[in-house]
This record gives structure tokens, C-alpha cells and sequence, in this order.
């Protein structure tokens, strides 16, 4: 087989960091071939320098036997390098086919452009209307003009950055099926994950990077997803375990909770009922942007709700405020590290008095105690193994993998009787999301009460009790983990709520 | 190639060496504005920052130091408390103004009795007018979500027309035939806000200053509602979630704020300027925005801050007398220090990096 790309030596070092040093692979035409790593492994740096984002400080690339060592992302995309980002840049006002035309060099008429979608996106198998605007689309939906836009230059190498961070399952089939189709017809992928299923049934190379280097070549379709994720971290993993412990009573109690958005760009909450009893942890997934930051706003008490939505051991929550909820038992840990969860410019003493000033005593008349916050600190970075120079730090210095350790253990060490994380381990190495699962295992074998919204699925499955599917706002009911299956995982995430009697499946004002 | 990174944290060092370099750099403009003006530049700089504190008249000049910087960091340390919490009063003047013509309306209503009770009455009617003042753009951002900035400064206007309305109206001196301005408060024992100590210039003006100076920074370092404001400056976002009641602090800010200025403004009014006048905006409160963005918004650094800024207009006051320096170009050399403090603040944040030529 030809090879189409070959990358021999590249090295590109930033202040500090060497992002990558001294990779070399080749990508044979009509592979889908995986570069596999943890984050801040290089993986991004990599396939940048072969857009022509990054310029290397050293090695070169060989593009179908010539020299190729693109300028700007243009010159990549004239070679036939077309790349589709994690993050999508399209505008939301205008329409799919107005959007593809803002990518191209030379755009042909509008409805020329349209046909040319409908051909494509029948062709591919990706159902895609080029008249209907952007901001009313899916985030599945949105990947796809995304694809087209890179369809349609007719490329010899289609880099996908993490493309299925976004997607159901469903949508996964429809993107695999494509990605596959494309490969049988001599365009070679490029497919940046740290999914090692996803890997595993798509793709027939992989590369694995660790700090920048190349550290494996394996088929992966032979190669085992433990054997994979081994070489990517570079030490044993182990699952984390439950540490037994009986589900107790019933602690937290949501019923009828009803939000409108907190801006125009947010989701309602409609209608959410839920039960978590002692010793259990409620796994909630969803597609992004479905209601899981409005959920934990709800719940954490940065906004209020109508009386008796949600109580706590029989208490009523819901109107107090987040301090108040803290002094109860409930706390929270929101998604966005830097900027919610911490203060980026504070230090680390800073961040634990954030929220811990209440229950750990470090008030005494309004004065704060910074002893104790330095020794609540102390006790944080100690037991989650937070790697930092002191406590004195700025939050934002740390890696997202310790601040995230930080924040989480800010709360676990807190003794909640609820504990309500939001993506927990979202961009997270995989020995502290490990670590981070661990914890949340280990509080709700303690007693405590613990709800895990998360977008990765694999994570619900392996620490939660029941699983529930937040869509649109709403929350399906909660079904045991142990008896589910991806499939229905799928529908429950898109909405269908199998599981409820007929005559509730459908909304009353529809 | 200049370009500018993000460092990991703040500079500690450039965050304490940027008022200096600003100061620097602001002489160095100041020096060519000043040749530019036909002025010897050497002789300029002496007059407005040597002459005051160590040349011959400096005996009369120090104590107007006192008296301006004053005003000007009592002033300043309330105004920095909301911007750390992102709370932006630019309306110091028109509290100023509103807690000077409370507190001598209350003073005069009691006109001519000599009881000492009156002195502090005024004092805390002058903190009220100022409150009331702050009140307004508060209780409008948090009902109706209204920017403080516009409201505030806006308020400024009405402010100098109500004071306008007193001095040549419902406050003017009932015996002074056709003069405009009330009566002298400095003169009337009950109401006079004098020299503590001969030649200093401190009066209760000052001590207000430094008592509201430790009060904003024991705050600031060691209660809880200095560590909110600090939360909602950085990260509103966090701070919500930290149980920060933004609403709470909005009013906070503006209030004590305003209380300060309503104050600066009452010991103005009894003190140095002496009565309601239509020329008693002297614009200290917006002067004072400067003062608190030299002082790195912490009260400690407010104090050097008022005082540089008071030499300056003790100092410009000289120049213009002396060597007929225009008015403007003290303005002008004020407003220069603000804009090179904030340019070179730049540098605790990030760090200049320089390449030569294209790197391969």
C-alpha cells in the first residue's frame, strides 16, 4: 500500500513544554488512523503542524512523495489537508450552505453550492438540509456541514479532531459508517481520540503519543483496550471499584422543578423529578447544552426555585442560597474549572475558602481564619495528590487534571450528605479522572449521596447505580446501570422515554 | 517581532514597580509637554514636585498637602473597594457634592445656635446625602440591571445643578444682599471643620482617611465581605458560586462609596472651601478614580497615591502662579499618569518577548 503521509522527526518545543519531540509515522492512503494519547500528550500540536497551524522547530513531512511543509492552514487545504475541529466555527445566524461558502476559496452561486450539499451529504449518508440556519441545528447536525464543508475540496487526508465528543451513539454509527465509506474510497483519515472503543472498531493504525513522543504502533483492531490505554498512560490502571456499603433512604429529592433559562442561549429546565438515596450514585448523561449547567445551578442554589422542588432529607432547599446549602450538606462541583469552580487568579488557600469557609469553621464573625483555609489547603493537596509547588499558587497554574482534583476534593473532603459533580472528569488525564472516580466511589460508600452529570458515557457506566438521560431539559426516569445497553442508551439520550407509561410520553402541550 | 504572553501568575514584582515606572515615565512626558509649552522643564518639575515639600514656601505648601490628599483618599479607598468588585462608581463628584449640601443644609437649619452636637450631626447627614447619592445607580442596577457607570456619572450633572439651586437659592446667606453662596460653616464655631494641628493641614477630614484607609483594608485582608469583593472582581461566575450576593455587594460598594465621598464633601464644605458656592465641584471625586487605580486599588497604596496626586496640585498651583503654566496642562499631566499606569500595568499580567527575525 502507498504511503500519503509521512511525518519524520517533528519537533516543536513551546516555553517550558515540548510538545513534541521527534515524532515520526506514516499514514498509508485509505487508512483511518488513530493518534491516541492523553491530554497535553501533543496530539493537538501534532495535527496542527500538519494543517499548517504550527510551524515545527525541526523534521520534516512528505505528502504523496513531495516535500510538504504548509504555511498556513490555506496551503494545507490546496494539498488536500482538510481538517474538522473539536470546536466548530460556523455562524449561527446564517445558513448551512451561507456557512460553507464563508470556507471556501472561490465559492460557486448559492444554489449550485446547495446541490452540491444534498449530493454530498446523500452520497455520505449524512443528513443535512443546506437551506436551514445554523443555530437551529444540533450539535451532531453542526459536525456535519462541518465534514461537508471539508467533503466537498475533495481531500486525500481528513484530519477529526475528538469528532465524537459531541455525538449519541447513534450519531456515532452515522459518523463511523461515513468515515468509513470515505476510507474504502482512498481518503485517509486522520482521527484524534482517547476513546479506545471508538478506536478499536474504526480504525485499522494508531499511533500513540505520551509527552510528545511516540511511545507505540498498533493495530488496534488486535490490540486490547487495556494493552491501549497502558501505553497511553504508561503505568497500570485499575477500574475503580465500589467499596460496598448499602443504598440507605432516600436523601434527595427532586420533583417538578421548572427553570426558565438564565439567558437566551440556555435550556429550560421542564419538569425534573429525581430521587438519590443514601450510598448511591445517579449517573445523568446527555449531550451538551441539554440542561446539565442549568440543572446544577438548580441544584446548587446559584438560582432558586419554586418551594418543595428540591429537598433534602426532608428538608426544603430550594430557596435558599448556595452558602445555605452548604451549611445543610449539599454541595456541588460545577463543570468549568477556571472562572466557576476556582478563581483562576487566586490562590489555592483562596479557592478552599471559596467554599469550604462554612463547613470548616473558618468563620468566626464574619473575619475569616486564612490558618485554617491554609490547613484545609494542605489537607486538599495532600490526599488527592494535587502536584503543585504550594499552596500559594494561582489556581489557573495548575494542570487541568490538578485543579480538577483540587475542586473535587475541596468537596469530598467536605463530609457532603449530597454531593453533585458536573463532568467531574471532563479533559482530565486518565490516572486523576481514576483517582476523581475513586473518590466519588468511595463518599457514596460512606453514606453520602452522590449525582455524576457527565457526557461520557463509558464513566456513567462504571460508577453509577441507576443512569437517567437528560434531553431538552427534561430527565428521563432512572434506569439500573447493570441492565442497560449502549443501544438503549442511545434512545434514552435522544429522548425517547421508553420506560414511561404511553400516555406520558408525549408532552401535554404538543 | 514583539508579542506579548500570558504569564503563569501576576508579577509581584511588576505589580509593585509599575506605579514607579508609570511615575517615570509620566515626568518624562511631562518634560516634553512642558518644553513643547516654551517652559523650562527643569525649573517646571522643581516647582510642582520640590518647591512644595522642601523649597522656601514649603512651610504654607505642606499643609495644603494634607488638605488635598485628604479628600482624595478618603475618596479613592471607597471608589477602589468597587472596583475590585467590578462595581464601577464614576459618580464620586456628584456624592461629593450632594453629601456637602446635606450636611450643611441640616448644620444651617440650626443656624446660629452653638451647640456641639452640631458639628457631628452634619457629619452624619453629610454621610447620608452621599449614601443617598450611591443609592441611586445601586438600587437601579439591581432592580432594573441599569449600568452603574452611566447612571452614576450622570448623576454628577444633576448633582452640580442642585448645588447650583442651594447656593444661589434655598442655601444662600440670607444677610449677604445679592452674593450667591451660603453662609461660612468654617466660621460659624458649631460648624467649623479646623486644623487639628497648626500648620499640618490635618483636619477631621484626614482622620477620616486614615480611619476609613484601616477599616477598607482590615476588610479587604481579613473578613469575609472583603473576600467577596475580591471573589466577584476576579470571578463572577465563582463567586456566585461561592454564595456571593451580588446584589448585597452592588449596594455595599456604592453605599460605602458614596458615604465616603458624602464625607469628603461635608469636610470640605466646613473646612478649606467653607460654604455651598456654585464653584464648589472641584473635581476631587474624579481625580480620586486615578488616585485609586495608582494605589493598585489597596488602601496602603491609595495613601502614597493621594499624596503624589495632591503634590501635583499643590505643585501645578505653584507653576501656574509662578511660571504661568496653563491649568490644563496639570490636567493634562494628571490624566498622563493614569494613562501610563494602566499601559504599563500590562506588564504584571504578561510578558514582553522579542524575536529576531522569522524563526524556522
Amino acid at each position: 500500500m502507498t504511503i500519503l503521509l509521512e511525518l519524520s522527526g517533528l519537533t516543536k518545543a513551546y516555553p517550558g513544554v515540548v510538545a513534541n519531540d521527534d515524532v515520526s509515522f506514516r499514514i498509508r492512503a485509505g487508512a483511518v488512523h488513530a493518534l491516541l494519547g492523553e491530554n497535553g500528550a501533543g496530539k493537538s500540536t501534532l495535527v496542527k503542524t500538519v494543517y499548517g497551524l504550527v510551524k515545527p522547530d525541526h523534521g520534516m513531512m512528505t505528502l504523496k512523495g513531495a516535500p510538504f511543509a504548509p504555511e498556513e492552514p490555506r496551503a494545507a487545504r490546496a494539498a488536500g489537508v482538510a481538517m474538522v475541529f473539536q470546536h466548530f466555527s460556523l455562524f449561527e445566524a446564517l445558513s448551512v450552505a451561507e456557512n460553507v461558502a464563508l470556507g471556501m476559496e472561490n465559492p460557486p452561486k448559492l444554489r449550485d453550492l446547495a446541490t452540491r450539499i444534498r449530493a454530498v451529504s446523500q452520497e455520505y449518508g449524512l443528513p443535512l438540509d443546506p437551506d436551514r440556519r445554523v443555530g437551529d441545528l444540533s450539535a451532531g447536525e453542526r459536525q456535519r456541514v462541518e465534514i461537508i464543508r471539508c467533503l466537498l475540496q475533495d481531500p486525500s487526508l481528513l484530519i477529526m479532531d475528538e469528532p465524537t465528543s459531541v455525538l449519541t451513539p447513534q450519531e456515532v454509527e452515522i459518523l463511523f459508517a461515513t468515515l468509513r465509506k470515505l476510507s474504502r474510497e482512498g481518503t485517509s483519515i486522520l482521527y484524534i481520540s482517547h476513546k479506545l472503543e471508538e478506536i478499536r472498531s474504526l480504525c485499522d493504525a494508531a499511533t500513540i503519543l505520551r509527552g510528545g513522543k511516540v511511545v507505540g504502533e498498533v493495530d488496534p483492531r488486535t490490540t486490547s483496550a487495556a494493552d491501549l490505554a497502558e501505553r497511553m498512560v504508561g503505568t497500570k490502571l485499575t477500574a475503580p471499584k465500589a467499596t460496598g456499603g448499602a443504598v440507605g433512604d432516600v436523601v434527595l429529592q427532586v420533583a417538578a422543578l421548572s427553570m426558565p433559562p438564565a439567558s437566551q442561549f440556555g435550556t429550560p429546565l421542564r419538569d425534573i423529578a429525581m430521587t438519590v438515596r443514601a450510598g448511591e450514585v445517579l449517573g445523568i448523561g446527555g449531550v451538551a447544552g441539554n440542561g446539565q449547567d442549568e440543572l446544577l445551578a438548580a441544584l446548587s442554589g446559584e438560582r432558586t426555585s419554586a418551594r418543595n422542588t428540591v429537598t433534602m432529607d426532608g428538608m426544603d432547599l430550594s430557596r435558599l442560597a448556595p452558602t445555605a446549602r452548604r451549611k445543610a450538606g449539599l454541595l456541588t462541583g460545577p463543570e468549568e474549572r477556571l472562572g466557576h469552580a476556582a478563581v483562576p487568579d487566586m490562590t489555592l488557600v483562596e479557592n478552599a475558602a471559596l467554599t469550604g469557609a462554612a463547613r470548616r469553621n473558618m468563620l468566626s464573625g464574619g473575619f475569616l481564619h486564612w490558618g485554617r483555609a491554609r490547613g484545609f489547603a494542605d489537607e486538599i493537596i495532600a490526599k488527592f495528590d494535587v502536584r503543585t509547588p504550594g499552596n500559594h499558587v494561582a489556581a489557573r497554574s495548575l494542570s487541568g487534571g490538578n485543579l480538577q482534583k483540587f475542586v473535587i476534593g475541596r468537596e469530598v473532603l467536605q463530609d457532603p450528605r449530597v454531593l453533585i459533580v458536573n463532568q467531574p472528569t471532563w479533559g482530565v488525564d486518565a490516572l486523576a479522572a481514576a483517582a476523581i472516580r475513586q473518590a466519588l466511589l468511595d463518599l457514596a460508600g460512606q453514606g453520602a449521596a452522590i449525582v455524576v452529570i457527565s457526557q461520557d458515557l463509558d464513566e456513567l457506566l462504571e460508577i453509577s447505580d441507576r443512569f437517567a438521560a437528560l434531553n431538552g431539559g427534561r430527565l428521563g426516569d432512572a434506569v439500573p446501570t447493570n441492565t442497560l445497553t449502549m443501544e438503549q442508551i442511545g434512545l434514552m439520550l435522544g429522548g425517547a422515554h421508553d420506560t414511561r407509561p404511553a400516555q406520558r410520553a408525549e408532552p401535554a402541550h404538543v | 517581532m514583539i508579542r506579548l504572553e500570558r504569564r503563569p501568575t501576576p508579577s509581584r514584582a511588576w505589580g509593585a514597580a509599575s506605579p514607579l515606572l508609570a511615575v517615570a515615565l509620566t515626568m518624562v512626558a511631562g518634560v516634553l509637554m512642558f518644553a513643547a509649552l516654551g517652559k523650562d522643564p527643569v525649573e517646571a518639575l522643581r516647582t510642582i514636585f520640590w518647591d512644595p515639600v522642601f523649597g522656601e514656601f514649603a512651610w504654607y505648601f505642606r499643609g495644603q498637602l494634607l488638605v488635598k490628599a485628604g479628600p482624595l483618599i478618603l475618596i479613592a479607598v471607597g471608589l477602589a473597594m468597587g472596583f475590585r468588585a467590578g462595581v464601577w462608581n464614576i459618580g464620586a463628584e456628584g456624592q461629593y457634592i450632594v453629601g456637602a449640601i446635606c450636611g450643611a443644609a441640616a448644620g444651617l437649619a440650626f443656624y446660629p445656635s452653638d451647640s456641639w452636637l452640631i458639628f457631628p450631626f452634619m457629619v452624619i447627614c453629610g454621610a447620608l446625602g452621599g449614601i443617598a447619592w450611591g443609592m441611586i445607580p445601586a438600587l437601579l442596577k439591581v432592580k432594573f440591571g441599569t449600568n452603574e457607570i452611566l447612571v452614576s456619572l450622570m448623576l454628577v450633572y444633576v448633582a452640580e445643578n442642585l448645588l447650583a439651586s442651594a447656593a444661589v437659592g434655598w442655601l444662600r446667606n440670607p444677610d449677604a444682599v445679592g452674593f450667591p453662596g451660603s453662609r461660612n460653616l468654617s466660621r460659624w464655631d458649631a460648624s467649623s471643620n479646623l486644623e487639628l494641628i497648626a500648620g499640618t493641614g490635618l483636619h477631621w477630614g484626614g482622620v477620616a482617611a486614615i480611619i476609613a484607609v484601616i477599616f477598607a483594608y482590615v476588610l479587604l485582608t481579613r473578613h469575609l465581605m472583603g473576600f467577596q469583593i475580591r471573589l466577584a472582581g476576579a470571578a463572577p461566575r465563582a463567586a456566585r458560586f461561592g454564595g456571593v450576593n451580588t446584589a448585597r455587594l452592588v449596594v455595599f460598594c456604592l453605599g460605602f462609596s458614596g458615604m465616603l465621598a458624602g464625607l469628603a464633601g461635608l469636610f470640605e464644605v466646613t473646612g478649606p472651601a467653607g460654604q455651598v458656592s456654585i464653584d464648589f465641584a472641584s473635581g476631587y471625586g474624579f481625580t480620586a478614580i486615578i488616585v485609586a487605580f495608582l494605589g493598585r486599588l489597596n488602601p496602603l497604596g491609595i495613601v502614597a497615591a493621594g499624596l503624589l496626586m495632591a503634590l501635583t496640585y499643590v505643585g501645578g498651583e505653584a507653576a501656574s502662579a509662578n511660571l504661568g503654566l496653563p491649568g490644563a496642562a496639570i490636567s493634562a499631566f494628571q490624566g498622563m499618569l493614569l494613562f501610563f499606569l494602566l499601559a504599563v500595568d500590562v506588564l504584571t499580567n504578561f510578558r514582553v518577548r522579542i524575536w529576531q527575525g522569522a524563526t524556522a
